[in-house]
C-alpha cells in the first residue's frame, strides 16, 4: 500500500493562502486571550493549580443533578461545578482562593455542605487539591520558563545541526503552534492544570519533531550534487512532496492513539488528550505551510542571493552566517527524474 | 561480534531478559494518580520572615528528619520524603487510609514543654499597662467595632478618647454580664465566684472601662488560670497578638491558652494560664512515650521518660514546689496543668481527659519522633481516592491496548511483512520501555500513561521514516540489501535531530515539572531512548533475520 507516493503538490505556492489561514487563526486566537483578559481577568483559565485554591473531586453512588447540587452548595454563590465522566454522579467543584481562609477549610466546608444536603446519598469524595497562593504563583513562572527554554535550546541545537535559518524558521513554526494552542485553550476557557502544560511542551516537542524531517530533507537535498544550484522553492516543495507519506502515516498513526485515548481514557485525562490531537494537526500543518515558507522567506529577505552562496563561503549574510552544517551519514546521488516539482518562483 | 545475526540476536535477548528481570524484580511504581493516596508540600512557616536564610535551611533539614521518623511510625509503605530547594518538602504518602490523621501527624510541632503556673498576683499588677498599650493602639475605632467583646458602649470608648473620665462607674455591659452571672450564681459556688468577680472587676476600678483586656478576664477557682468566655476569646487572643502587647508583658511571665473549653453554668469557656517564661523540661530530654488508659477512669493518658538529665531536673524543680501547679505545654496549649503532689522522677504521664486513645498514640508518636524545629505550613494538598485511582489504570490500560492495535493493524496494512517486524520490534520496545521504567524506580502517572502511549506513536515514526528511505531507493532501481542498507543510513539524521529535540523538550519538563508532570517527563525520556534503540538496532536485525532467507534477487515485502 502506497500514499502520496508520487506526490507534486505545490506547496509554497500556496504559502499565500496559508498565510491568511494562520493570520485569522491567530487573530482569533489572540482576541479570545484579550475577550478572557476583559471577561474574566486573566488570558487563560487558570486552573487550582495556578491560582491557588481547592478543588474536590466527589462521586454519589448514583445520577445527581448539577443543579440541586450546585443549589446545595450555596446556589447563586455556589463554586464552578463541572459535571465529568458519562453517568452524572461525578462532578468536581472548585473553589477559588478566598480571602482570609485556609483553602483547607474551604475543602472541608465543601464536603460538609455536599454530605449535609445529601445524607441519604453514599459519596465518595475521590480527588482533593489543595494549593495554597504562592505555589500557584511559583508554577505559573515555571511553566513560562520551560517553554522559553525549550525554545532556546532547541534553536541552540538546530543551529548547529542545520544552518542558523532553519532554527529561526523551526522556532516561528513552533511559537506559531504554540500560539494557536493556547488560543484554543483560551477560546474554550480549557482548565490550564499542571498536565495542559505538559501538552503544549510535547506539542512543541512534535511540532519540532514533524518540522525537522521536513528541513533534514530539505538538508539532504540541498547538499546533494547539484541541491545549491536547484531553484530553492522547487527544492523545497521537493522535499515536503519527498517526506509526505511519512508525515501523513506518522500523524495519522499518532492521531489515532490519540483518539484512542480520548475515547477510553478517561475523564482525567480528556482535556490533555484533545490538546494533544489539536497539537498534532496545528504541527503537521505548519510544518509545510509555516516553517517551509518560513526558511524560503527568510532566505530571500535577510540571506544572501541564494542558498549556493551562503554555504559555499561566499558573501555570507547575517543570518545564514553560521558554520555549514555536517552532512550526516553518507549519501549517494541519485537519480530523481520526474520527482521534481515544475517550480516556479511564486 | 555484535555486527553478526547471532551476535545481534543474543545482545536483543539479553536487553530483554534484563528488562525482564527489573519488571519482575521491582515491579512497576504506580504513581499517587494511580494508586490513590496523598502528596503534600510543606514549607516552614514563617510569614515575617524572621528567620535567617541559615536558620530556615537549617530548619528544613531537621524538619525532614523528624518527618521520616514520624511517617516511619505511621506504618505507610515506601513513602516518599524529599526536600526540594532550601525550605520545602515533599511528603508523598500512597494508600493512606486516614488522610486526616496523617496531616495532623505531620503538622504537629510537638514541642513539649514542662512550665511552672504563676499566680494572679504575679501578673495583675501589668494589667492596667496592658489595657493602656491596646487602647493607645487599636484606637476607638477598632473597639468599638469589636463591640461587646470590650464590654464597654460606644460612649464610654469616646469619652476614653477624649480623655475624660467614665462617671457612670461601671458600664452598663459590665453590670449586664455581672447581673446575668449572679442569676446562675446559685447553681455552682465556682460560677459565683466568677460572677462575684466579674462584678466586683467591674466595679472596683473605674478603668474597667478603660480596660478592654481585663474585661474579658474572669478568675476561677484555681490561682493563675483566668477563664475567658468562648465569645470572647477572639477578642483576647487580638489583643494579645499586637506586638506592642506582646513587648509590654512582663519579662517572666507568659500567657498561654488551655488546649480543651470548660463548661461552667451554662457558659463555655476557656482558660487562659499565667506561666513562666522559662520551661524547665523541654521535648529535647524526652527518651520515650507511649500511649496508655488511666488504670482508674480508664481515660487515655500519654506515659514519658525522661532522659537522666531531665529527670534530674524534673525532680529538683517538683521537689522544690511541690502544692503548686505545673502546666503540661504543647505547641503552645496547655494540655493539662495537674498539681505537684510529689517530687516526680524521670517518669510521668500527660492525662488527655476527652480525647480518644487514637490521639493519644498520635500524641505519643509524635513526641517520640522528636519536636519540629519549627512549624510546618502545608502549601499543596493533593489527595486521589483509590477508586479513582484504579478508574485511571483500567482506562488507561484499555485505551493503551486498542492504541497499540491500531498502530499494528496500520504498520501491517500499510508495510506487509516489513510492518510486521516493526511490530515485532514495537514489542521489545514496549518491553524495553517498561524495563526501564522498573530499573529507575520510575513512577507511572496518568500523564506519564499519556506519554508513554504517545511515544508508541513515535516509535512507530522512525520506523516509517526508515521504510520510506528503503521505498524511494527500491524505486530508484537499487537491489535490496543496498536499498535496505541506504535507507537505514539515510533516515539516520532525521531520527537522530527529531528525537534529541523532543529529548530536550522532555529534559526541561522534568526540570521544572513537579509530580506527576516530572512523571510524564520521565517517561518521555525513557521512550524516546528506547525507540532510538529499537528503530536502529532491533528493527534492522529483524531485517538483516528477514533477509537472511531470502536470495540476494527476491524482491522484499514492504
Amino acid at each position: 500500500m502506497r500514499l502520496f507516493g508520487n506526490a507534486r503538490y505545490r506547496f509554497i505556492e500556496a504559502r499565500r493562502k496559508a498565510y491568511v489561514f494562520s493570520a485569522v487563526v491567530l487573530v482569533i486566537a489572540l482576541a479570545s486571550m484579550v475577550a478572557n483578559i476583559v471577561l474574566i481577568g486573566s488570558w487563560q483559565n487558570y486552573g487550582v493549580d495556578f491560582t491557588g485554591g481547592s478543588l474536590v473531586q466527589v462521586r454519589f453512588d448514583e445520577a445527581m443533578d448539577a443543579a440541586e447540587l450546585r443549589s446545595a452548595l450555596g446556589g447563586a454563590q455556589a463554586p464552578p461545578i463541572t459535571s465529568i465522566g458519562n453517568e452524572g454522579n461525578e462532578f468536581v467543584i472548585r473553589a477559588p482562593l478566598a480571602e482570609d481562609r485556609e483553602v483547607e477549610a474551604v475543602a472541608l466546608e465543601i464536603r460538609g455542605q455536599i454530605q449535609g444536603a445529601f445524607p441519604n446519598s453514599d459519596i465518595e469524595v475521590v480527588r482533593t487539591e489543595l494549593v495554597g497562593p504562592k505555589i500557584g504563583a511559583e508554577l505559573q513562572q515555571k511553566a513560562a520558563l520551560a517553554i522559553l527554554f525549550s525554545f532556546a535550546l532547541t534553536l541552540i541545537y538546530l543551529a548547529i545541526r542545520f544552518e542558523f535559518r532553519f532554527g529561526v524558521a523551526a522556532v516561528i513554526a513552533t511559537v506559531h503552534d504554540s500560539l494557536i494552542t493556547l488560543g484554543f485553550l483560551a477560546l474554550f476557557r480549557v482548565e490550564i492544570a499542571l498536565p495542559t502544560v505538559a501538552a503544549i511542551l510535547t506539542i512543541i516537542g512534535y511540532s519540532l519533531n514533524d518540522t525537522i524531517v521536513v528541513f533534514d530533507r530539505v538538508r539532504e537535498n540541498l547538499n546533494a550534487k547539484g541541491g545549491r544550484r536547484d531553484d530553492p522553492v522547487a527544492l523545497v516543495n521537493r522535499s515536503i512532496n519527498e517526506t509526505l507519506p511519512r508525515t501523513v502515516l506518522t500523524s495519522g498513526t499518532t492521531l489515532g492513539v490519540l483518539m484512542a485515548l480520548l475515547i477510553f481514557g478517561g475523564a482525567v485525562i480528556r482535556d490533555f488528550t484533545t490538546v494533544l490531537i489539536l497539537g498534532v494537526l496545528v504541527g503537521t500543518y505548519s510544518s509545510i505551510f509555516v516553517a517551509s515558507p518560513a526558511l524560503l522567506e527568510i532566505q530571500r529577505r535577510w540571506g544572501t542571493k541564494d542558498l549556493v552562496e551562503a554555504q559555499r563561503g561566499g558573501p555570507r549574510g547575517p543570518v545564514s552566517g553560521t558554520p555549514p552544517s555536517r552532512r550526516p551519514g553518507k549519501r549517494k546521488k541519485r537519480g530523481r527524474k520526474g520527482r521534481r516539482v515544475a517550480g516556479a518562483r511564486a | 561480534m555484535l555486527k553478526s545475526l547471532r551476535g545481534r540476536i543474543i545482545f536483543i535477548a539479553v536487553i530483554l531478559g534484563i528488562c525482564g528481570y527489573y519488571i519482575y524484580a521491582n515491579g512497576l511504581k504506580l504513581g499517587l494518580d494511580l494508586q490513590g493516596g496523598m502528596h503534600l508540600v510543606v514549607e516552614i512557616d514563617d510569614p515575617d520572615g524572621t528567620l535567617t536564610d541559615e536558620a530556615r535551611a537549617d530548619a528544613i533539614d531537621r524538619a525532614e528528619t523528624v518527618l521520616r521518623t514520624r511517617i516511619d511510625e505511621l506504618g505507610v509503605e515506601e513513602p516518599l520524603i524529599q526536600k526540594v530547594g532550601s525550605d520545602r518538602i515533599i511528603v508523598e504518602l500512597a494508600g493512606i487510609s486516614d488522610e486526616n490523621q496523617a496531616k495532623d501527624v505531620i503538622r504537629r510541632a510537638a514541642f513539649l514543654e514542662f512550665k511552672l503556673v504563676r499566680s494572679w498576683v504575679d501578673f495583675a499588677p501589668d494589667l492596667p499597662r496592658i489595657d493602656r498599650v491596646i487602647v493607645a493602639t487599636l484606637g476607638a475605632d477598632s473597639l468599638s467595632s469589636l463591640g461587646r467583646d470590650v464590654q464597654a458602649p460606644t460612649s464610654s470608648i469616646e469619652e476614653l478618647l477624649f480623655g475624660a473620665t467614665s462617671e457612670e462607674g461601671d458600664s452598663p455591659a459590665a453590670e449586664e454580664g455581672g447581673a446575668e452571672a449572679g442569676e446562675d450564681a446559685a447553681v455552682d459556688a465556682e460560677a459565683e465566684q466568677v460572677a462575684q468577680d466579674d462584678a466586683a472587676e467591674a466595679e472596683e476600678d473605674d478603668s474597667a472601662v478603660l480596660s478592654p483586656f481585663t474585661a474579658l478576664l474572669n478568675q476561677g477557682s484555681e490561682d493563675g488560670v483566668y477563664l475567658v468566655a468562648e465569645e470572647d476569646v477572639e477578642a483576647a487572643e487580638l489583643f494579645l497578638s499586637i506586638p506592642e502587647v506582646q513587648r509590654a508583658m512582663p519579662r517572666d511571665i507568659s500567657l498561654q491558652w488551655g488546649m480543651e473549653p470548660v463548661g461552667l453554668t451554662g457558659r463555655i469557656y476557656r482558660q487562659l494560664y499565667v506561666l513562666n517564661e522559662d520551661a524547665f523540661i523541654t521535648g529535647q530530654m524526652l527518651e520515650n512515650a507511649v500511649s496508655a488508659r488511666d488504670q482508674q477512669f480508664n481515660t487515655p493518658q500519654v506515659q514519658f521518660e525522661l532522659s537522666r538529665r531531665g529527670g534530674r531536673r524534673f525532680a529538683e524543680v517538683t521537689g522544690q514546689n511541690v502544692g503548686e501547679f505545673l502546666a503540661i505545654v504543647l505547641d503552645g496549649e496547655v494540655v493539662s496543668a495537674p498539681v505537684i503532689r510529689d517530687r516526680i522522677g524521670a517518669r510521668g504521664q500527660i492525662e488527655l481527659g476527652g480525647s480518644t486513645l487514637q490521639e493519644a498514640s498520635d500524641l505519643a508518636l509524635v513526641l517520640r519522633a522528636g519536636a519540629l524545629p519549627a512549624p510546618l505550613r502545608i502549601m499543596e494538598e493533593r489527595t486521589v481516592g483509590p477508586s479513582l485511582g484504579q478508574d485511571s489504570v483500567d482506562q488507561g490500560r484499555i485505551a493503551g491496548m486498542i492504541g497499540l492495535v491500531l498502530v499494528v493493524l496500520i504498520m501491517c496494512t500499510y508495510y506487509r511483512v516489513a510492518g510486521v517486524l516493526s511490530v515485532f520490534a514495537l514489542g521489545v520496545y514496549v518491553v524495553l520501555v517498561l524495563g526501564g521504567l522498573a530499573m529507575f524506580g520510575a513512577t507511572l502517572t496518568v500523564p506519564g500513561i499519556a506519554g508513554l502511549i504517545l511515544s508508541v506513536g513515535m516509535a512507530v515514526d522512525a520506523n516509517v521514516l526508515i521504510f520510506e528511505r528503503i521505498r524511494e531507493e527500491l524505486d530508484a532501481g537499487r537491489a535490496v540489501r543496498t536499498a535496505v542498507e541506504d535507507g537505514f543510513g539515510n533516515a539516520l539524521s532525521a531520527i537522530v535531530d527529531a528525537n534529541l529535540t523532543t529529548l530536550i523538550t522532555a529534559l526541561i519538563l522534568f526540570q521544572f515539572g513537579t509530580g506527576p508532570v516530572r512523571g510524564f517527563a520521565v517517561t518521555l525520556s525513557i521512550g524516546i531512548l528506547a525507540s532510538f534503540f529499537t528503530a536502529l538496532y532491533v528493527t534492522r536485525s529483524f531485517f538483516f533475520i528477514y533477509l537472511s532467507r531470502k536470495r540476494a534477487t527476491d524482491p522484499i515485502s514492504i
